[in-house]
């Protein structure tokens, strides 16, 4: 029985003396069984030598053209944000001429700080961070554990709860609008983060998501072997469930932190400008809270710009695991 | 052997005698009722967390949002209710303005729907190609998907500016006289949906890619063995391959159009969720929030929350006659 994949030489029969009681020794243990992906997963198709031989009129080189396009594409794509940055650093006057200014001016400092102070920014800011940081923390959890369940578990009317669930991936967030709002304004939760934390708390997408990522990478002898060990359930989603589904709950907190950061519908509804989150304080800056363009484009820079340098640096992450929640969803 | 011995966590185990006796002493009744507790119940415990909230935030707002649309619920007083039966959807019928947002939120829709695909389609198609810097172009064209509606379109606003917007100076440039974006009918709709567009062109350019992927490079090979140009591979090959994976951008997109709120809102500029001066890009999302939160109707706005909810599904019932048909057909 030499299961090894790594090329290190194992003795036949018994093998190392120690269970895998930590996460990492889950993890390795899984590695070298080949149950788990290598950690630098491509999301492109690996270049194996065979793909690269039969590489029939496919996988060619693009040319010049292809090129040319994407770099129109992605100008086009990355102007209007450039832009943003151009007009927050202009004043207002310089707004209203013709040609628009194409390039930096020198007031950025002053009509962020601007931003940050007449529009609530720095409050927003602060807000969403705690909104969305709750958020993907919450679908995160419960969404693993749910997604777990599902995947891995036999109970009762599984069938039909994952049907419900699937089923209402699709309803619009328009439809619970009104009841949510005669709940809150019951509660008195009105300007309240919780009014817009909790409904948002779980999604349905995640425990599909999390469902189709644990059906394929958790094996479910490992979770019977727990099982047989006496490990309880909550051991076993510690020790064995979690970092397995390690890179897919990472994959899913960032999906679940933009989406939150986004939220327009229903924050717009439950929030005022006295306690906004961006999205929130943006509306009030385009609707004439504060008539100054520049002051506009300011707040829109500081309310995109922590994605952007979430990108920046996850670009890779997040791009993977779009085209992995594609290919499975 | 137990059941253990064959699988590969128990490769590992040190002795060939049963796992069982891990040196741990037999465990007593009451700690196997316990267990016997735990691995029957667990199931539950691990989906309630999601099925409390979802039923609470999910559930329970959808049924009552049914309710509501049956009775005049009044903003100031939202625990108010009267029964007034279908009275607010006939008022609905009735209201030349829901015809007018439902017209707009069909225009808007299929303007921002049908080329952000094919524009999509195109992209993944090139994207596939082997690149330099490959994932460069793709977080590239991803970013307008991680600006949010709220900042894309206060810069699409200030692109669109009548008098010193840059599109209208570009078009001034082409010997092309400037247009109203705002108060246009179909100009105001074009801009709303090309914020669509630049927001979602390259997420579902990615999704088209990831399917592309999964396409086997055998048929592409008996293609070109059969003689097909790489044109023809793409028309022949690829599409028919991508067929579902469209089918599903197509039915997402349908949705997400049909909620459309936040970009026609900020287009409006102060009056936005009338949607312009003379309802010009006022779509049903708009509508219910006018309805709902500034004439102050709150069953109302419940009884268009439904209407959309039975479009959709609607929708949803085109969208899989459309799919049985596609799998017969092959």
């Amino acid at each position: 029985m030499t299961l090894t994949t790594t090329g290190r030489p194992r003795r036949e029969g018994p093998g190392p003396q120690r269970r895998p009681r930590t996460r990492t020794a889950v993890l390795r243990r899984l590695r070298r069984l080949g149950r788990l992906r290598p950690r630098r997963q491509r999301p492109g198709p690996a270049p194996t030598p065979a793909t690269a031989r039969t590489r029939a009129g496919r996988q060619l080189h693009g040319g010049p053209l292809t090129y040319a396009v994407l770099a129109v594409f992605t100008a086009g794509s990355l102007f209007p944000l450039v832009w943003t940055a151009v007009t927050a650093s202009r004043d207002n006057m310089r707004l209203a001429k013709t040609p628009p200014p194409f390039w930096f001016g020198t007031r950025l400092a002053e009509n962020t700080g601007t931003a940050w102070t007449e529009a609530n920014m720095g409050l927003a800011l602060l807000n969403t961070l705690l909104v969305a940081g709750t958020v993907a923390l919450g679908t995160v959890l419960f969404c693993t554990v749910a997604g777990f369940a599902f995947a891995k578990l036999k109970f009762r009317f599984s069938g039909a709860l994952l049907l419900l669930t699937i089923g209402t991936m699709m309803v619009p967030p328009q439809l619970s609008v009104v009841p949510l709002f005669m709940v809150i304004a019951e509660l008195k939760w009105t300007n309240q983060l919780q009014s817009v934390v909790l409904p948002t708390l779980v999604s349905a997408f995640g425990v599909f998501f999390m469902r189709q990522y644990l059906l394929e990478a958790l094996p479910g002898e490992l979770v019977e072997a727990a099982r047989v060990d006496g490990a309880s359930s909550l051991r076993i989603i510690w020790h064995v469930v979690f970092p397995v589904a390690r890179p897919a709950m990472a994959v899913l907190a960032m999906l679940s932190f933009v989406q939150a950061w986004n939220d327009f519908f229903w924050p717009i509804i439950a929030l005022t400008q006295e306690n906004p989150t961006v999205q929130v304080a943006l509306t009030g800056l385009g609707r004439g809270y504060v008539p100054d363009q520049a002051v506009i484009m300011a707040g829109a820079l500081l309310g995109t710009l922590p994605l952007l340098l979430a990108f920046t640096l996850f670009g890779k992450q997040i791009v993977g695991g779009i085209m992995r929640g594609a290919v499975k969803g | 052997m137990t059941a253990t011995a064959r699988t590969p966590a128990a490769a590992g185990t040190p002795l060939p005698r049963p796992p069982r006796a891990q040196g741990r002493p037999a465990p007593g009744p009451w700690r196997r009722r316990l267990y016997r507790w735990d691995v029957s119940y667990s199931p539950y415990a691990f989906i309630s967390p999601f099925f409390l909230f979802f039923g609470a935030f999910g559930l329970f707002p959808l049924l009552y949002t049914g309710w509501a649309s049956l009775h005049r619920v009044e903003l100031a007083s939202p625990d108010h209710m009267e029964w007034v039966g279908l009275h607010n959807y006939a008022r609905l019928l009735d209201d030349a303005f829901f015809w007018n947002a439902l017209r707009n939120t069909l225009t808007i829709g299929v303007l921002s729907t049908v080329p952000q695909l094919l524009m999509a389609l195109w992209l993944a198609h090139l994207l596939h190609y082997r690149l330099r810097a490959a994932t460069f172009w793709r977080v590239a064209l991803l970013t307008p998907y991680a600006t949010s509606v709220a900042a894309a379109t206060l810069v699409f606003v200030l692109l669109y500016g009548r008098d010193y917007g840059m599109v209208n100076w570009a078009l001034g440039a082409l010997g092309i006289d400037p247009v109203d974006w705002q108060n246009g009918t179909w100009s105001s709709q074009i801009a709303v949906s090309s914020i669509v567009i630049w927001r979602w062109t390259g997420y579902n350019a990615l999704i088209y890619l990831a399917a592309m992927q999964a396409v086997p490079d055998e048929l592409y090979e008996s293609a070109a063995l059969d003689g097909a140009s790489r044109r023809q591979q793409f028309r022949y090959v690829t599409v028919p391959a991508l067929r579902p994976t469209i089918l599903f951008t197509v039915v997402v997109s349908t949705i997400g159009a049909t909620q459309l709120f936040g970009e026609p809102l900020l287009f409006g500029g102060a009056g936005g969720q009338k949607g312009g001066a003379s309802h010009q890009f006022q779509t049903l999302g708009l509508y219910l929030y006018e309805q709902g939160w500034f004439n102050f109707h709150l069953g109302r706005a419940s009884a268009v929350a439904w209407t959309m909810f039975l479009i959709l599904l609607l929708i949803a019932a085109a969208n899989m006659l459309i799919a049985r048909r596609l799998r017969k057909s092959h």
